[in-house]
């Protein structure tokens, strides 16, 4: 019995998560990965090149071309029957999909796994990361999201699967996309950058956060935020990193103006260096960096701006 | 419109937990516990809805312990109608709540649920699409903005990217994140007319729903702790240390 590897992806790119999600697959056994989307050929093609995967499934079609759960469960419930383990990236995507197939399968759903002990055994982590469960599935197929920086990512080469076509399920006509509004940024995507620099309430509005900007472009980094940064409306949702936000695991985690409550630190406290900047020198986040500064950070930002410049 | 609405009893979200020293859970005893913080937001729209007079009818759901009575007084507090208790002592995971919520659904017939995106104990996030996925509704997740027309439910959802804006036809589920609204607190007259509304409690037996978890929880551990690391004086001495000391600049 397989794996199989539902693919995040835009209808051109898949989407980086993935690759981790096919490693966690690959210690499990033999991994297929689904693409279903609308004119999708060049990902099933990235996707047959990605190491360790042993056959693509493409269902391209029109009511793919934006993926609701609606219409994506019962084709992932139908191919279910041919593998023990259905994984997602545990992302909006695969957690908006992943227990809605579970549910057509009548199976639990495990989040969010961040260890595989076995084929029926998995960490995960509760509580804001507070505390991690070991669970073990009774079901016979195990419905799975997979968190991305638990995994190092398969290499994106190296592999030559088929790809074979397959159709689509029948759509359910339940849901229809209108729109969407999505953040322009020729920054790297929160969850798989190298650096990342978040803003929390410190900041003070968001026209500040053009500060952590301009060091975020001089580090090839992302820029993210605190839901206090959020719930100011500094910025937008997306950029939340936390509990209820994304998850991030960069080499390099700058908290700028975040005092660091357990919300905040579920979604970064396996970054591999953390370096905290706030005025407040009693505040938790520096009981976690590896680097602390105490300082008014709209004098810190600036100097750190310029310093970066300097012996290049 | 008929609404339902569900409260889950979790720890405050102000507590630091503990792990049990026989890893076998986190304590809970003599523990503060609230309204899950996604599920206030699920009132809270319920009530809107209610005051906007779309909706004549709003229940609170709650299921566990008979402690989560008082989880149901706190939404009823808010401004739901009624509450309906489902009492169990088992360890009631997504799945067997989604299947007691449908046969809820099956007695009540509302037009829309709406639940919190996930609960801050188990951080699962599964029990609203399970729920879809049992009624053959659609799923509204992670709810930004909700707007109710003409049958359908214009949904904006919070996703990776921004946000995404779909069309639902109704009934429907709705799962709430954190920038649909802002919960309001309950006044004391409230609290105290909330003593007079009804709460049904029910068993899944009398729903005909088998409970049994599908997961066993083998053990329960804390995290590896970070140590704190070193405070520097300078922005000079932070970039320096970076450079050549973590390298990762």
């Amino acid at each position: 019995m397989g794996i199989l590897v539902v693919a995040e992806h835009d209808n051109d790119a898949l989407k980086a998560a993935t690759l981790n999600t096919v490693a966690a697959g690959g210690e499990l056994g033999e991994v297929s990965v689904l693409v279903a989307g609308a004119d999708c050929r060049a990902v099933a093609e990235a996707a047959a090149r990605v190491a360790g995967v042993a056959n693509v499934l493409l269902a391209d079609a029109e009511i793919y071309a934006h993926p609701l759960a609606e219409s994506l469960a019962p084709l992932v419930a139908g191919l279910a029957s041919a593998y023990s383990h259905l994984l997602a990236p545990a992302a909006t995507f695969g957690k908006n999909l992943m227990p809605r197939v579970a549910a057509l399968l009548d199976v639990a759903q495990i989040s969010d796994v961040i260890g595989i002990e076995g084929a029926d055994t998995f960490v995960r982590p509760i509580y804001a990361g507070n505390a991690l469960a070991t669970v073990r599935s009774a079901d016979a197929i195990k419905v799975i999201t997979v968190r991305g920086t638990a995994f190092d990512a398969a290499a994106p080469d190296g592999g030559n699967a088929a790809i074979e076509d397959i159709p689509a399920a029948e759509d359910p006509g339940l849901s229809r996309f209108v729109g969407h509004e999505l953040t322009k940024s020729e920054r790297p995507e929160l969850t798989s950058a190298r650096v990342v620099i978040s803003g929390g309430r410190g900041m003070q509005s968001g026209e500040k956060f053009a500060l952590l900007e301009e060091i975020a472009d001089k580090l090839g980094g992302a820029v993210g935020a605190s839901r206090a940064a959020v719930d100011a409306g500094f910025v937008p949702n997306d950029y939340q990193v936390g509990q209820t936000g994304k998850v991030v695991a960069p080499d390099l985690y700058v908290a700028v103006g975040i005092s660091g409550a357990i919300q905040h630190l579920a979604g970064m406290k396996d970054s591999k260096v953390i370096v905290a900047i706030n005025k407040d020198e009693d505040a938790p986040i520096f009981q976690i960096a590896d680097y602390g500064l105490v300082a008014d950070l709209f004098k810190a930002l600036p100097e750190l701006s310029a310093e970066l410049d300097k012996q290049r | 419109m008929k609404v339902l609405v569900t409260v889950k009893r979790v720890i405050d979200f102000n507590v630091k937990i503990r792990v049990k020293s026989d890893n076998t859970g986190v304590e809970t005893a003599n523990v503060k516990m609230s309204m899950n913080p996604f599920d206030e937001i699920a009132v809270e729209e319920g009530v809107r809805l209610r005051e906007a007079g779309t909706v004549s009818d709003l229940i609170a759901v709650s299921m566990g312990p008979p402690a989560c009575q008082e989880t149901i007084r706190t939404a009823l507090a808010m401004g739901c109608d009624r509450g309906i208790l489902v009492e169990s002592d088992v360890d009631l995971q997504p799945l067997a709540v989604a299947k007691l919520l449908k046969a809820l659904v099956e007695r009540e017939n509302p037009d829309l649920v709406i639940l919190g995106k996930q609960a801050i104990d188990d951080d699962s996030n599964q029990t609203g699409q399970m729920l879809a996925a049992l009624l053959g509704w659609p799923q509204g997740t992670f709810a930004f903005k909700l707007v109710l027309a003409d049958g359908a439910a214009e949904v904006t959802r919070e996703i990776d990217g921004g946000l995404e804006t779909v069309s639902l036809k109704m009934p429907a589920v709705i799962t709430t994140d954190l920038r649909l609204n802002t919960p309001r607190y309950a006044s004391l007259p409230n609290i105290m007319k909330a003593k007079k509304k009804a709460i049904d409690v029910l068993s899944p037996d009398e729903l005909g729903v088998d409970v049994t978890p599908r997961l066993t929880t083998l053990k329960v551990e804390e995290p590896s702790k970070r140590q704190a690391g070193v405070m520097v004086g300078s922005v000079a001495e932070l970039v320096d240390k970076l450079r050549n000391e973590a390298k990762v600049i």
